[in-house]
C-alpha cells in the first residue's frame, strides 16, 4: 500500500484530539478500567517541541522526530512521513538521543562521555586543560598561520603559480552536512591545501 | 546511486555483492521486501559470509574476498553465450559496436600500453581509443561481427572465465553459480529488471574501481541502467558521504565533481578550459561550472581580467594527497599540521600503528569531534609514552545533528533538511560557526599582520553573517552553493543557465536548483504525492541532478520511446509527447530517436561504455589477486594488478604470497549496532549494550584446526602489528576451497578502539598500506593474517 493511501500517525493522533489521546480512546487501557486507567498517564511528550531531522548514520537518510523538553531530547522515533523509512528506525537512529541525554534509572540525564568544553593538550603533557573558545580560536589560527607562512609556495620550480602549502593537511567530513562541507572546501582551497580527504575512502 | 532507495521495490532481481545491507542500511531491506512480496522478486547474495542479509536471501554464493572480477566476468561470459543479454539496449545504448584500434592488445595479464616510471608501472592509454573515420567519429559495426568491436572483444577477453575455473578460484560452487547466473540474466530481456547493489565489500580493494566498473558493464549488457528497478547502487556508509564527496572533500576534485586544477596542467585558467573540457557529452558545459564556482568563492575579486581569480585557487602537482599518502607524508615530517572535522583516522584508516606513529609527528592538531576520539587522544594510545609527543592538540566540542540545521544528500542523491531540535549542549558549536570563526580569525591576522601571500584568504568570497556570538546564516551558504544570478542575487532552478562569463556564481552546479528560494527551497518540500506508485516522489526534497530520481532515464524506452517495461513505464512517447514519471535526463523537446542516440549524456560518445579509456589500469576488468594473497592466479601471470598503489615504507611490509607464517585470508567488515570508528556509538550505553564488544568471526573448522575455543581470546597478527579479540566461533564463517587448497578467512568489525565506553583492538591495526590506482583506497577487505591462542 502506498504510504499516501495511509493516514499518518500525527493525523491519527489530531484526530483524536492530541496528547491527551492516549486517556480517552478506545484501546486495552479503557479496557482495564479503574486505577491501570490512571496509570496510563500522558504521553511523556506532551509537552515537548517536535523538530525532524535526518539520522547521521548510514547513508539510507531515515527521517526522525525529535521531541525535545527544557533543552532536553526526551524522545526519537521514525518520521511517519518520510517515504524513505515511513516510521521505522534501526537499532543506531532509534539511540541519536543518546548523544545528548541518556536513560539513567528512569531518568534523562547528560551523556557525562559528550565533550562539552574546549580541550587542549600541551607538548609532552599526560592530560588535557579546559579551555575557553575565544583563547582557542585564537591559537589556532595563529598556528594556522605560522605554518601557512613558513611554507607556503607561490610559484613551483618551473616558475607556475601554485599558491599552495604542502605543510597542512584536512580530514572530514562525511557526517556533516553540505553547507558545512562546502565551507570546509572554500576553507581549505583559501589556506592553499593540497592534502584533503575524509571518509569516502574507508 | 543511480536509482534510490525506494525504487528497490521495483526490482525482479537482486545481485547484492559486497554488501550486507540487512546489516548496514537496515531500511533497504524495508524495499527488498517489498519486492519480494509484491513482485516476487528474487534476491542473490554473494558475500564471503553467512551475512545477515543472507537470510532474506533466496541464493546465496559464498566467494573468496578479491574474486568478484572473476564471480561477474563469468556471469558476462553466460550471458554471451546463452545471448541473455539485452540485444537492442546493446546496440543502441552502449559502445559494444564501437570499433578498437588494432594495436590495443591484452595478452597475459598486461594491456598494451604498460611500461615503467619513477620506479612504477603505469599505463599508457594511447591504444586505448576507437578507429576512427574521416570526420574523427568512431566507426561501428552494429551487426557485433567485426574481430575489433568491443562486443567481440569483450567476448574474446572473458572467454577465460568459464564456470569450472570461475568457481575453483572463487570458491563458490558449481550448482550455485550456475543457478546465480541464469537467475541473473534473466534480467536481460524488456520488461524484468534487475539491481545491482554494492558497498565497500566491492571498492576496499586493488582492483576497486575495476570490480564497480564490472558491474556497471553487467548492468550495461542485461538492459538494467536508466530503468525503475535497476541500476548500479552503491550503498554509501555515512549520512552525508554523498555529499561531501559532492563537495569534493577530496584532493583530487572541486564540487561538482571538476578536476583539481593542477600545475604540470593547468598553469592558467585557459589551459584547464582547454584540457578539461572534452569535445562531446554533457561535460562540454564544464567552462560554465568551473567560471561559475570561481565566481561563488571569489565574489567581486572574480572578474574577466584576473581569469576570475585562477591564480588564487592552489595548485595541485602530480602527487597522490589521498589518506594513506598524507599519513606517510605526516610520518616523514612534511606535514606539521591537521584538522580533523568528525573523523577518527587512528581507527578509521588502515595501519592504525602507523598513523599513531605519524601523527606523533605533528606540531599540531584540530580534532573537532563529539566525544573524545582515539585521533584526538592519540598521544594516550596504548604503547605511546605522552612525554615523548611534542604535539599540541585543540580538541573542539562539536554540536552533534539535531543541535543545527542543514541539508545531508543520501546514496540515493536526495537532498533532505535538517532541522534544529535543541540548541548545542555545554559549549558545544555547530561545525559550521567553528570553520567560520577560524576562517575569519586568520584572515584578521592577515589583514593586520600580513605575512605569506594573503590573497586567496583576503580575497575569499566569506561574508555569511557569523561572528563570535551568532552562527553563519547557512541560508546564505546554502543559496551560494545553489547558484544565483550575480546582478539580481537571485537563485537559479537549473545549472543549465551557468554561464562562464562572470554572470552567474555556483558553488557546486549540481546542486543548482535545491535552494534556489531561501524562504522555500525544493529540498525542504514533503508532499506525498507519488503518481504510478513508482516510488519516485519528486516532491519529496531535492534530489540531484535537476531532481531526476532514477538517472540515464532515457534508457527506459527503446530507441523510438516506447518503454520497455509497460507495467513500470517511466516515460512513453505517443502523439510527439513524452509522458512521464520523472524529470527526463534527457532533451524531451526533441524526437526519441535524437535523443535515444546520446542516453548517457555524461560521456562524449553519449553512450555506455563496455570498453573504456577511463580507469588508469584497464579498458576491461581482469580478475587479479589482491596484493596479499595466498593463491596463485589462474587467469594470468601478473599475480596482482600491475599499477595498484602500494605505499612503501617500513611500517607496511607485506605478505608474500605463500608466506606461512600469514596463511589466513582475513578481511574488515561492520555490525549494525556500531557506526564507523565507533565514536558515534561505542560512547552510547544503548548500542555498547546491545554490541558490547570487539570479536573476530572464525569458522568451525579454523577453530578446531587451531584449538580455539568459542569467546576465547585469541591474536590476530599481520606484518603491521598484532591485536587481542574475542574469537566468534561460527558456522556464518565458511573455509573456501580454492584450486585444490582449502583456505581459511578470519572478519573482523572495525569499530573499535581505545576510547570511548567500550573500548577494544582496532581491526586496521592489520591492514597494509595498499590501494587501488584510480581511487587510493585501500584493500581493508582482502589481506593476509595469523591467528593463535593465547
Amino acid at each position: 500500500m502506498s504510504i499516501n493511501k495511509l493516514i499518518s500517525r500525527r493525523g491519527f493522533l489530531k484526530g483524536l484530539g492530541g496528547a491527551t489521546a492516549f486517556g480517552t480512546t478506545v484501546s486495552g487501557m479503557e479496557l482495564l478500567g479503574g486505577p491501570s486507567k490512571a496509570l496510563a498517564g500522558e504521553l511523556k511528550i506532551k509537552y515537548g517541541t517536535e523538530k525532524m531531522t535526518i539520522c547521521p548514520y548510514c547513508g539510507v537518510g531515515c527521517g526522525i522526530l525529535v521531541y525535545a523538553e527544557d533543552n532536553k531530547v526526551i524522545y526519537v522515533e521514525g518520521d511517519p512521513d518520510n517515504p524513505i523509512n515511513e516510521g521505522a528506525l534501526c537499532s543506531k537512529g532509534a539511540s541519536i538521543g543518546d548523544f545528548t541525554h541518556i536513560m539513567e534509572k528512569g531518568k534523562r540525564v547528560e551523556n557525562k562521555l559528550r565533550l562539552k568544553k574546549v580541550l587542549y593538550r600541551a607538548p609532552k603533557s599526560t592530560e588535557w586543560e579546559e579551555k575557553d573558545w575565544q583563547w582557542a580560536l585564537k591559537e589556532i589560527a595563529r598556528r594556522i598561520k605560522d605554518t601557512r607562512d613558513a611554507t607556503f609556495e607561490q610559484k613551483n620550480a618551473q616558475g607556475v603559480t601554485v599558491n599552495r602549502t604542502f605543510a597542512m593537511a584536512n580530514f572530514g567530513s562525511a557526517a556533516l552536512e553540505n553547507e558545512e562541507n562546502y565551507l570546509f572546501h572554500k576553507f581549505v582551497r583559501g589556506l592553499g591545501l593540497v592534502s584533503i580527504d575524509h571518509h569516502a575512502r574507508l | 546511486m543511480t536509482n534510490h532507495w525506494i525504487d528497490y521495490k521495483n526490482s525482479d532481481v537482486f545481485l547484492i555483492i559486497g554488501a550486507n545491507p540487512a546489516e548496514n542500511h537496515p531500511l533497504a531491506m524495508k524495499w527488498i521486501h517489498r519486492a519480494k512480496e509484491q513482485r516476487g522478486a528474487k534476491v542473490i547474495v554473494v558475500d564471503p559470509r553467512y551475512s545477515r542479509t543472507c537470510a532474506s536471501a533466496d541464493m546465496v554464493a559464498h566467494i573468496r574476498p578479491g574474486t568478484d572480477i572473476a564471480f561477474i566476468n563469468g556471469i558476462i561470459k553466460y550471458a554471451l553465450d546463452h545471448g541473455s543479454y539485452h540485444h537492442d539496449y546493446v546496440i543502441n545504448y552502449t559502445n559494444a559496436s564501437y570499433l578498437v584500434r588494432e594495436d590495443f592488445i591484452f595478452n597475459d595479464g598486461e594491456f598494451s600500453g604498460l611500461q615503467e616510471k619513477d620506479g612504477k608501472e603505469v599505463y599508457d592509454k594511447g591504444t586505448w581509443k576507437y578507429q576512427l573515420d574521416e570526420e574523427g567519429k568512431p566507426i561501428k559495426d552494429i551487426t557485433l561481427t567485426n574481430s575489433r568491436c568491443v562486443f567481440q572483444l569483450l567476448k574474446k577477453h572473458v572467454e577465460r572465465y568459464d564456470i569450472e575455473t570461475v568457481c575453483q578460484v572463487t570458491g563458490c560452487d558449481r550448482q550455485t553459480y550456475e543457478t546465480v547466473a541464469r537467475t541473473y540474466t534473466s534480467t536481460g530481456i524488456a520488461g524484468r529488471a534487475g539491481n545491482v547493489i554494492y558497498a565497500m565489500g566491492i571498492t576496499q580493494h586493488s582492483v576497486g574501481t575495476q570490480n564497480v566498473r564490472i558491474l556497471a558493464m553487467l548492468q550495461l549488457i542485461l538492459g538494467n541502467m536508466g530503468i525503475a528497478g535497476g541500476g548500479v547502487n552503491a550503498q554509501r556508509g555515512e549520512c552525508n558521504v554523498q555529499g561531501s564527496t559532492d563537495m569534493a572533500m577530496l584532493y583530487h576534485i572541486i564540487p561538482g565533481y571538476l578536476a583539481v586544477p593542477k600545475d604540470f596542467a593547468h598553469p592558467n585558467l585557459a589551459d584547464y578550459i582547454q584540457k578539461e573540457t572534452p569535445p562531446g557529452g554533457y561535460w562540454v558545459n564544464k567552462p560554465k561550472f568551473f567560471v561559475s564556482l570561481l565566481k561563488a568563492f571569489y565574489g567581486e575579486n572574480a572578474t574577466p581580467q584576473n581569469n576570475f581569480g585562477y591564480d588564487y585557487f592552489p595548485k595541485c602537482d602530480a602527487n597522490d594527497h589521498s589518506h594513506q599518502s598524507i599519513i606517510k607524508d605526516t610520518h616523514e615530517g612534511t606535514i606539521n599540521g591537521m584538522m580533523i572535522w568528525g573523523q577518527n583516522p587512528v581507527v578509521g584508516g588502515p595501519n592504525t600503528s602507523y598513523t599513531v606513529e605519524a601523527l606523533k609527528k605533528l606540531d599540531w592538531m584540530v580534532a573537532i569531534d563529539l566525544f573524545e576520539t582515539e585521533t584526538g587522544a592519540f598521544w594516550k594510545a596504548p604503547d605511546v609514552n605522552p612525554e615523548e609527543v611534542d604535539t599540541e592538540v585543540f580538541m573542539l566540542p562539536a554540536a552533534s545533528v539535531y543541535e543545527k540545521e542543514g541539508s545531508v544528500t543520501n546514496s540515493g542523491r536526495w537532498i533532505q533538511w535538517r532541522y534544529k531540535a535543541i540548541e548545542p549542549i555545554g559549549e558545544c558549536k555547530s561545525d559550521l560557526w567553528i570553520v567560520d570563526r577560524i576562517f575569519n580569525e586568520v584572515r584578521d591576522l592577515y589583514k593586520s599582520q600580513g605575512g605569506a601571500y594573503p590573497d586567496p584568504i583576503l580575497k575569499m568570497n566569506w561574508d555569511y553573517g557569523g561572528s563570535f556570538e551568532k552562527k553563519p546564516d547557512v541560508k546564505k551558504i546554502a543559496l551560494e552553493v545553489n547558484g544565483y544570478d550575480v546582478a539580481s542575487g537571485q537563485g537559479i532552478t537549473s545549472f543549465g543557465v551557468l554561464k562562464d562569463d562572470g554572470s552567474t556564481a555556483c558553488g557546486n552546479w549540481i546542486y543548482a536548483g535545491y535552494f534556489a528560494d531561501p524562504e522555500n527551497p525544493a529540498c525542504k518540500k514533503r508532499e506525498l504525492d507519488d503518481p504510478g506508485d513508482l516510488g519516485v516522489f519528486l516532491n519529496y526534497s531535492y534530489a540531484w541532478p535537476l531532481n531526476r530520481r532514477i538517472l540515464y532515464n532515457r534508457c527506459s524506452a527503446d530507441i523510438n520511446g516506447k518503454p520497455w517495461n509497460n507495467e513500470k513505464p517511466i516515460f512513453s512517447y505517443s502523439g510527439g509527447k513524452w509522458t512521464n514519471l520523472d524529470v527526463p535526463d534527457f532533451n524531451a523537446t526533441i524526437e526519441p530517436e535524437v535523443s535515444g542516440s546520446s542516453p548517457f549524456i555524461m560521456t562524449v560518445e553519449g553512450v555506455g561504455r563496455l570498453f573504456s579509456d577511463s580507469p588508469l589500469d584497464g579498458p576491461f576488468p581482469e580478475h587479479y589477486e589482491p596484493v596479499e594473497s595466498p593463491v596463485k592466479n589462474a587467469f594470468s601471470k601478473r599475480e596482482f594488478m600491475p599499477v595498484a598503489n602500494i605505499w612503501k615504507h617500513d611500517h607496511s611490509k607485506l605478505v608474500e604470497k605463500g608466506d606461512p607464517n600469514y596463511p589466513i585470508i582475513a578481511s574488515t567488515m561492520r555490525v549494525t549496532e556500531h557506526y564507523q570508528s565507533g565514536v558515534m556509538t561505542r560512547n552510547l550505553p544503548s548500542l555498547v549494550e546491545l554490541m558490547p564488544e570487539m570479536y573476530a568471526e572464525i569458522s568451525r573448522e579454523l577453530a578446531a584446526e587451531y584449538r580455539i575455543e568459542p569467546g576465547e581470546m585469541i591474536l590476530i597478527s599481520s606484518p603491521r602489528g598484532q591485536i587481542k579479540v574475542r574469537a566468534m566461533v561460527t558456522s556464518r564463517n565458511k573455509p573456501l576451497y580454492i584450486r585444490g587448497n582449502v583456505h581459511h578467512l578470519v572478519c573482523m568489525p572495525w569499530h573499535w578502539g581505545f576510547k570511548g565506553l567500550s573500548t577494544g583492538a582496532s581491526a586496521n591495526t592489520l591492514v597494509p598500506n595498499v590501494g587501488d590506482a584510480n581511487s587510493s583506497i585501500p584493500e581493508s577487505k582482502a589481506f593476509m593474517c595469523n591467528i593463535r591462542k593465547i
